[in-house]
């Protein structure tokens, strides 16, 4: 049964993979990133990693794509000029991506595991009746690594302000408000005291 | 048939070529890129999550949240620079980047 299910994500994955790198139109290729993504996340929860298959879904189906498909439907492409010369470079792309996954197949044939293992184990995995996945993650998370998490924080946060600096544009035509031109205006350009006689009017 | 860690290193490295394949087969569409080199950072959090696995050391599943990370701060940054491009030529093909040749 556990079999059946890796070959059905496993298939299902590279078929969607193969399908984001041939689709035509860009919206089809963001389309099967997602599919891809949630195929392997089914792997993850496979292999008992449940919270980084969770993680995945929300971070890349939930921000990551969605970012690219807002981006695809914004940009005005045309898919068609996009692809010229796809038949010429076919074979050669194809050739360099075969002598890569020879390379690392090659690696696959020849690799062991190092008889001293449980020695450089880092963090090892408590046994699932005594703590989930999640809390053990935590627990190593927020212990072991809280500067490298914190450092994360930091390459979002620069991430975040990068971003927003790049796509910011001054527009002309739209009235804003200077709240530090609003603050520091002299009170003798706000109020106007005059004398009315009486009668008389302004 | 039991499945082994070779499986799940095999799908990887599959992926990992198809998101090399698509740098090549896309070079035009910068678009198209990024979403390869995302399908290339899932094959290294595969391989992660895989080895993590079966030696039973939960220190690949932290990495995978760093991988994670990065690879969201590489999107957003990547797609705001396509975004900036875009405004200033109207176009995203990547032979017209050339602005900084020299």
């Amino acid at each position: 049964m556990t079999a059946f299910v890796f070959y059905l994500f496993a298939a299902l994955a590279i078929a969607s993979g193969a399908m984001v790198v041939t689709a035509r139109n860009p919206v089809h290729s963001v389309l099967f990133l997602i599919l891809t993504f949630f195929n392997v996340a089914g792997l993850f929860i496979l292999l008992g990693a449940e919270f980084v298959a969770m993680i995945m879904v929300i971070v890349y189906v939930g921000a990551v794509a969605v970012l690219f498909l807002f981006v695809v439907m914004m940009l005005d492409i045309h898919a068609v000029t996009m692809r010229e010369g796809f038949l010429k470079i076919l074979p050669m792309g194809a050739a360099v991506a075969l002598v890569l996954f020879a390379e690392m197949s090659l690696v696959f044939a020849t690799w062991m595991m190092a008889p001293d293992l449980d020695a450089v184990r880092a963090a090892a995995e408590p046994p699932l009746t005594e703590m989930s996945n999640t809390e053990a993650i935590g627990s190593v998370l927020y212990t072991d690594y809280i500067y490298l998490f914190q450092m994360a924080g930091i390459v979002l946060l620069i991430g975040m302000i990068g971003s927003i600096m790049l796509t910011m544009r001054a527009r002309v035509g739209v009235k804003r408000q200077n709240p530090h031109e609003q603050a520091t205006r002299p009170i003798s350009d706000c109020i106007e005291i005059k004398k009315v006689a009486t009668g008389k009017g302004v | 048939m039991t499945i082994g860690l070779t499986h799940y290193l095999t799908v990887a490295a599959i992926l990992f070529t198809l998101g090399v394949f698509g740098i090549f087969l896309n070079r035009k569409n910068v678009i198209i890129i990024l979403m390869s080199i995302e399908l290339m950072l899932l094959a290294v959090n595969i391989n992660f999550v895989a080895f993590s696995a079966y030696l039973h050391d939960l220190v690949g599943q932290i990495f995978v949240m760093f991988v994670l990370t990065v690879a969201a701060a590489e999107a957003a940054i990547g797609l705001a620079i396509l975004v900036a491009f875009f405004r200033n030529r109207g176009s995203i093909e990547v032979e017209d980047i050339n602005a900084m040749k020299g």
